[in-house]
Formats: structure tokens, sequence, C-alpha cells
């Protein structure tokens, strides 16, 4: 008989259609918004509309790293497997947004500064955001025991995230001392830029959520194979 | 050999450098070791679970002040879960655990500081000298004058030429004398031998026995995890048996725990026969 | 028994065990000499030169040989289990953690203190007028580095490729060490020397967030 620590509603889907729809509109309202709808920068021209993506995939990569100190903490409080399966992934989907956020930077630099990477504050924090939640990720591939993987992680989890605001100071403090050219929204922001931005945002916070609770199954349904596993195999000893 | 006449030897008590709570009342100097008053132990429905295995389930037990209890059973039933789960190195994933000293209750944290355990592994610091290692967890365990009371629980574990030697240099049972005099460098009302035995020569298990026989007369509670019968076992008031987990055999607080003892042995050779 | 009392009690084992053999302490010395010689070949340290990239280099040596260095204070534990043997004591368990925190700090800072006569000869960069100075920051610098990388130490301990990882968790997390670090010496040792409160305060900064997460969270790591 399988010993289950929690049930899971395995009948029920990760996630509804009608959430998908909404997470594919917003995004093809998005796109329409970002590639068609605002207006042309005047100096960067069209490369400039990347911005929107680039900027709302920061925002919500940020929000992703929220999620996972949040996971971390309550792990740490409550040991509840599932805790562990929302810090891992909010850290992948984190990851996956800030991968994005380092690709559409030089794609943006290169045609207006000429150079692929300026080491500008923004983009050098989005890297070692990047860097530091890749380790995260790393960390966990080196841990075979569950809970112990749950509570190395949750800790370093916490740390990482509390490392957060003191690189983007760090980094714009240094910056702000040896300026370099700037990678940032460039021109002024008009008002259908500031609702396309917020659109897009909307979009990739759709995005997400629908990412992190389907990674979060994937999760809980790795976990409960591996309780069956374990099961059966101490019963056919 | 040095040790079985030293056994005859009388310990020294330790003084407690804190402010001592109700328990350590007993007069210093030429007491046996151990206190007078052993603690008791009372577990309920005690589970722990490591990921999906309960390494124990439905531990519901009581072990009286003074006995001296043997825990047997196959590798993995989960004897030094238990134990650990006594010394509070690992916390039982359900039920509680308390302790009694003299009908009064010890809270947990003070549990600690009654408790000495000697395990599989030596849990002592090889690049240190025998008598730094003793000092060292003389100091932490809050006692005074650690250098004296060093010196002293060296004599009667036969060590005491070898005080100022690296651990690193010492044999196995000289290794495990040391780790039971530092077991009971602060008189504890619990001993816990997790499987103490293994790896010493027949005069070594023999030493182990006597001491084993004196702590128990002393009045210190006694739990060992052994494995198949052997000397040791001498001095067991009562036996256990764990089996996946539970407990399936327990001779009870007056009875006879021989019968426990022989049947473990009997099925472990079988299974080791089996092999 | 106190937490400062235990720690005490800890720091004073580690420090007698490390200086009996002296060995840690010598092979870290001669890996951030190492590092301090191999950088110097990559650019010609003439004055000005290196008092810009000086400082950054000396400050990347120390972190690289300070990880490599902080596997050590959990890994001794590992032989015999030692590390029961401390949390079977009646001791706040975060003393263990605090106790081999402060000592990675001292031989850390011995280590660095060592080195900077070296440094200063082979780049020409002259300390001993700006030297409270230079200590300031090297003590500042060096808590963070101690204590983030003890708590690493006992969580790389627990995993597998260990020696890889502890520089892999612990090198990101201490890039504001880095920037701080460097940014404060290039200052102290600048003509006219000068000491940035700014970087100092951010170094204060990051030291009492991670011992303060360290003090929470780190004795979950010492469970079983």
């Amino acid at each position: 008989m399988a010993t289950q620590v929690q049930t899971l509603p395995t009948t029920r889907p990760a996630i509804s259609v009608p959430s998908v729809l909404l997470m594919f509109f917003l995004l093809a309202a998005a796109s329409y918004g970002a590639l068609i709808w605002a207006p042309t920068e005047n100096t960067m021209g069209i490369v400039q509309r990347i911005f929107y993506f680039h900027v709302a995939s920061a925002w919500s990569g940020f929000i992703s790293f929220f999620i996972v100190f949040f996971g971390s903490v309550a792990y740490l409080r409550t040991r509840a497997p599932k805790w562990d399966w929302l810090s891992v992934a909010s850290a992948e989907v984190g990851v996956a947004f800030f991968t994005v956020v380092l690709v559409t930077g030089p794609i943006w630099a290169k045609p207006v500064w000429g150079i692929w990477w300026t080491w500008d504050a923004r983009l050098t924090s989005s890297f070692l955001l990047w860097v530091l939640f890749v380790s995260y990720l790393v960390l966990r591939t080196l841990v075979e025991e569950p809970e112990r993987r749950a509570l190395v992680s949750a800790v370093f989890g916490i740390f990482a995230a509390l490392d957060i605001p003191l690189v983007y100071f760090s980094i714009w403090w240094f910056r702000t001392q040896h300026p370099q050219p700037v990678i940032g929204d460039g021109g002024k922001l008009d008002a259908r830029m500031g609702w396309v931005l917020l659109l897009c945002w909307a979009a990739t916070l759709g995005v997400m959520v629908v990412l992190i609770r389907l990674r979060y199954r994937l999760e809980a349904l790795r976990s409960e194979v591996d309780a069956l596993r374990m099961e059966s195999a101490r019963s056919t000893r | 050999m040095v040790a079985r006449s030293s056994c005859c030897a009388i310990w020294f008590r330790a003084e407690r450098s804190r402010v001592s709570t109700p328990h350590s009342t007993s007069p210093h100097g030429g007491a046996l070791s151990g206190r007078g008053n052993g603690l008791r132990i009372q577990f309920n429905d005690i589970e722990k679970r490591y990921g999906m295995r309960l390494a124990l389930r439905g531990i519901s037990l009581e072990i009286a002040a003074g006995e001296c209890v043997a825990l047997v059973g196959h590798n993995g039933s989960g004897k030094t879960t238990l134990l650990k789960i006594v010394a509070q190195l690992t916390k039982p994933s359900r039920g509680t655990l308390a302790f009694y000293s003299a009908e009064n209750s010890v809270p947990l944290e003070e549990v600690k500081s009654l408790v000495g355990m000697v395990g599989h592994n030596t849990l002592l610091y090889e690049e240190m000298t025998a008598e730094e290692n003793l000092i060292f967890f003389a100091k932490l365990f809050g006692l005074a004058n650690p250098a004296e009371l060093s010196r002293k629980a060296l004599q009667p574990v036969g060590l005491a030429n070898r005080a100022s030697d690296l651990v690193r240099t010492f044999s196995r049972g000289m290794r495990q004398r040391l780790s039971i005099a530092r077991a009971l460098l602060a008189s504890p009302g619990l001993l816990l031998f997790d499987e103490a035995g293994t790896g010493l020569d027949p005069e070594g298990q023999h030493w182990l026995g006597t001491t084993i026989k004196h702590l128990r007369d002393s009045g210190c509670t006694i739990l060992m995890s052994t494995h198949g019968r052997n000397e040791t076992q001498e001095a067991v008031t009562r036996a256990i048996r764990l089996e996946g987990g539970r407990i399936t055999h327990d001779s009870g607080a007056g009875g006879n725990p021989n019968e426990v003892l022989v049947m473990a042995a009997v099925r472990e050779s079988g299974e080791e026969g089996q092999q | 028994m106190t937490l400062a009392r235990a720690t005490s009690v800890i720091l004073a084992k580690e420090l007698r065990t490390e200086f009996r053999s002296r060995q840690l302490l010598g092979t870290t010395a001669v890996f951030v000499l190492i590092v301090i010689v191999l950088f110097s070949f990559t650019f010609n340290p003439t004055s000005t030169e290196s008092r810009r990239f000086g400082p950054g280099l000396l400050w990347l040596a120390f972190l690289f040989a300070g990880s490599l260095m902080l596997q050590s204070s959990f890994l001794r534990e590992q032989t015999n289990d030692t590390l029961a043997a401390l949390r079977l004591a009646p001791i706040d368990p975060f003393s263990i953690i605090a106790g081999k925190m402060a000592a990675n700090f001292l031989f850390l800072l011995l280590v660095e203190v060592i080195l900077l006569p070296v440094f200063a000869v082979l780049y020409n960069v002259a300390i001993l007028p700006v030297l409270p100075q230079l200590l300031l920051v090297l003590v500042m610098g060096t808590i963070g580095l101690a204590a983030t990388g003890t708590v690493f130490s006992a969580v790389a301990a627990q995993a597998r490729l260990r020696e890889l990882l502890l520089p892999l968790l612990l090198l990101p997390v201490l890039a504001p060490v880095l920037i701080a670090s460097t940014e404060a010496t290039i200052g102290v040792l600048q003509d006219p020397s000068e000491l940035s409160l700014v970087w100092l305060t951010f170094l204060a900064c990051f030291d009492l967030i991670f011992l303060t997460a360290a003090w929470m969270v780190g004795e979950y790591l010492l469970e079983e």
C-alpha cells in the first residue's frame, strides 16, 4: 500500500483552459502593442521595440526570484515539500526570464551602440542575478536526498535573494563612479509606450504564472513517483 | 589489563558550573559514576520519516530509571535512529519524548547535559591529544575544572599514561575507552551506546561489559544497541527487539531479557548464514 | 552555557588545531602568493596601473583562496563524525557555526596581512602611510567573506563535488563584497588617500545582513 505523505489532486489539470487562453491573448495583445501600436522611437528606430519585452521580462524575473525567497522561508518554517516545489519552479522560470533579458540586451545594444555588451549597471546586475540562480539550480542537482536538498537550497535561496539588493546597489554605485554607455530606456517614454510596457508586463506575468504552475506540478509528480518507487522497493525486499 | 583493575576505581563526580538544576544535588567526592537518579524516558507514539521512508513507527515505550536496556535487531531496523532521537541529534517526525529525573520532568534543553553517548564513530578529534579532547568537551558541557576533570577521567579507562598523545595514534580499543571517558565526564543520568562493542577484541568487549555493569549498578539508565550475542550484554536487564521500525518483542521492565536476546542472535546468525 | 562562551571554546579549539599543523594557513598563503604573481604577468605593473588594477586582483586572490580554504572547516568535522559530538553538547547549535566563522575570519585575515607587504613590494604600492585604513577595509571585507563562506561550506559539505561547489556558490554571492572592497582599497591607495564612507557602510550592511541571516537559518544546516 502506498504511503502517501500528501494526496495530490492529479486528476485535476495543472492549469485551466481559460487561463492558458488568457495568457495567449495577453501575449498576442502585447506583441501587437509592442510591434505595431507603439510609436517608433526617434533615435533608435524599430530596434527599440525590444525594450518592452526586455524590461517586462526583468520585472517578472524579479518577482519569480522573490517567490523563491518566500518559498525558501516558508519551507524552513513548515518543512512542507510544496514550498520547495514552488521554489525550484520559480527559480527555473526566473532564470528563463533573465535569459531573455540577457539575450535581448545585446540584440538591442548592437544596432544602437555598435557593441554587443556594455558593462552597464542594469545588464551587469541582471547577469549576476542570472548566475546566482543558476548556482541555486546547480546546487540542487548535487544533493540527492530530497529533504536534504530542499533544506540546503532553501538556505542558499534565502542568501541569494538577500544578495539581490546588495548586488544592484553595489553595481549601480560603482557605475556612478565609473560611467559607461547605458543600455537603459534611452529616450523619453511617451504615454502610449507606458501603456504598452504595462501590457507587456501583464503578458509576462501571465506566462510566469502558467510556467510556474506547470513546473510545480511536474515537481509534485516527480516526488510522488519517487515515493512510489521507494515503497515498491521496500515491499519487494 | 590495566583497565580491568581500574574499573574498580572510584569515578569522580563532576560539579556543575552553572546554576544548579533541581536534580544536581548529590554530594561530590568519592561517588560512583552516573547519578543516583538515572533518567526515566517516555516515548509517545514516536515516528521518524526520512523522505518517504519510515525509519520508526508507533514507538510507545517507557524506560524506568536505572534500567539497562538492549536494543536488538538487524541493520536498518531503527535502532540507531531511536538512539539518535533520544540523544536529540534528530527530531521525531511525530510523537513526543519526555524525560524525568526522580519524578521531576526535565525540559529537553537540559536533558542534553545529562546524556552521554558512545557512538559507532568515536566522535573524537584525531589531531588533538586525549587530554585536550576531554578538556574541550568538558568545557562545552559547562563543567568546572575541566583540566582536573579530564585527568581524573583518564585513569579509570587506563589512558592516564597516554594523556598527551594524539588520538590519531590510538588503537580502536583505546579510542573506544576514551570515547566512554568522554561520555562519562558530566556524570550522565542516561548513557547511550550505539554498537559500542564493534571492533573491540574479546578482552575489550569484556572490559566494556564490566564497565556497563558498574554504571548500571551506580544507578545510570543505559540504552544500548547491540548486534549478535556478546559480553556487553551481561548487564542487561531488559531487551527490546526492533524490526522495520516497530517493536516486535519487549522483555518488559521486570522480565528476563535473555529470551529476546537469544532469539535475536539466532535470527541474526541465520540471516548471516543465508548471505 | 551562553552562546558567547560556547563560541569562544569552539574558536579556541579551531585555532589550536590549525596552529598545530599550520598546513591550511601555509597552503592558503602560498596560493594567494601564486595568484598575485600570475596576475602580475597579465599587465605591466607600473605604479599608476598597479594602483588601478592591483587592489582588484588582490581581492580576487583573497576570494579565490578563501573559497578553497573555507571547505575545510566543516569537512574536518566529518572525520569520526565529530559534528555529532558537538551537537550532543548542551550548546546553542549556532555557536558551532559562529565559532567556525570567527576562526575562518582570523585565518583569512592573517593570510591577508601576511600577503599585503608582498603585494606592496611586487606591485610598487606604498601601503605603510595608509595601513590603518587598509586594515579597516580588509577587516570589513573579510567578515563578509568568512561569514558567508562558513555557512556555504556547511551547505557544500552535504553535496557532491563540494570542492567545485563552494566557489560556485560563494563567488557570485560575494560579488558586492568584491566591488566594495576593491573600490574602497583603490580609494585608500590613491594619492591623496580617500576612505570611502559609502563603500565602508555598504560593507557593514552586507556583513550585518548576512550575519543575521546566518544566525537565523544557519543551524538548520547542522540538522540530521
